[in-house]
């Protein structure tokens, strides 16, 4: 079965993660900007960060016969920098014409500061201005309720197509809201801290599957890429089909993302029924 | 060995996901009989699992000995 990870940094992890991601079927991996574990000091920081997830990530992936596109953004942690966030954006859109780039993300909220909301806004100003795909991140655990219905509340007051806006780490408690709102839900799976593959697959079959996503964890920090396919296999497991499988793991990420003419990887049908 | 606030730091995010994982549970079951119309011939795993979590909830175990008390509990179930 052909999969895509909708949301990988790749930079946080090795070349054996890609190696076994393609002998598990993996086609395509997406990296949004994040959190490094520690504040960065410089906006020119930012600017090669960027630099390695458009240009020298891309040759890793193909290495494994994988494709590597990314987002740009300042995470909601950094956002409370606001003299930062104010130059990485100022600098960001020469990004936009990377043949990879697939829009802005992942800004969003870690504690729903002024500073962290005021960057929420500008980045999403700014991708709408520039016909950009927006990944949103909401905060962990606890504040996680809070800085979702904050994220909507932001996005309520700003003229955006929904259909455009992705939001991630949606987990029982906040998918409803986002998907009633119109816009994309994400659901990653960690091996402890956010939504877990059997989890997710209760989502898969409580909700419309119409405008979700499945990410797997890959980052510094506990994680496993393999949760993705873990889903899968218990969405498979419950007697669900290769085709409806086909249009979580494959399809949805190629309908939201093929918004971005930049995306090539079209919707597949598999011949077993 | 751990202090009691290194035990809870250490093991806490684990046993919240832990216990996320028996809810979710629950609720698949209680969707699937919505779903069928019809509750499990045999219900004996669920009320045991249920039991088991009236044991959990009680704040005083003096013996500290709530896995060993699961595990009695549990081989009652075939």
């Amino acid at each position: 079965m052909q999969i895509i990870q909708p949301h990988y940094h790749a930079i946080a992890r090795t070349a054996q993660d890609y190696e076994r991601m393609a002998m598990s079927g993996v086609v395509a991996v997406c990296e949004p900007a994040f959190w490094a574990g520690y504040d960065r000091r410089y906006p020119e920081t930012f600017i090669d960060y960027f630099a390695q997830i458009s240009e020298f990530e891309p040759t890793r992936a193909a290495e494994f016969g994988i494709r590597h596109f990314c987002w740009v953004a300042v995470n909601p942690k950094e956002a409370e920098n606001k003299e930062l966030t104010d130059e990485v954006l100022r600098l960001m859109p020469e990004f936009f014409n990377k043949p990879n780039c697939l829009g802005v993300g992942e800004t969003g909220l870690h504690k729903s500061t002024p500073n962290e909301i005021e960057s929420l806004q500008a980045h999403v100003d700014m991708a709408m201005k520039h016909g950009q795909l927006v990944l949103i991140h909401t905060p962990h655990l606890a504040d996680k309720a809070h800085g979702t219905k904050t994220v909507l509340e932001v996005l309520a007051g700003m003229d955006v197509d929904p259909n455009r806006i992705w939001i991630d780490h949606v987990e029982e408690q906040t998918i409803e809201s986002v998907l009633d709102a119109g816009y994309w839900a994400g659901m990653t799976l960690y091996p402890v801290t956010k939504c877990s593959p059997r989890r997710a697959v209760d989502i898969l079959e409580k909700y419309p599957t119409e405008r979700l996503l499945v990410n797997s964890s890959a980052d510094w920090g506990p994680s496993d890429p393999f949760t993705l396919q873990e889903s899968i296999v218990e969405f498979r497991r419950r007697g669900h089909s290769l085709q409806e499988a086909i249009e979580i793991y494959h399809n949805n990420p190629c309908r939201f993302l093929g918004q971005n003419p930049k995306w090539d990887i079209k919707p597949i049908v598999c011949s077993e029924s | 060995m751990l202090s009691a606030q290194e035990t809870l730091d250490t093991y806490y995010l684990e046993a919240r996901r832990d216990l996320l994982e028996i809810a979710a549970f629950l609720d698949r079951y209680d969707r699937a009989v919505e779903r069928d119309g019809a509750k499990a011939g045999d219900e004996s795993k669920r009320e045991s699992l249920l039991e088991a979590a009236k044991l959990l909830s009680q704040p005083d175990h003096p013996q500290a000995n709530r896995a060993e008390q699961l595990l009695v509990h549990f081989a009652k179930i075939a």
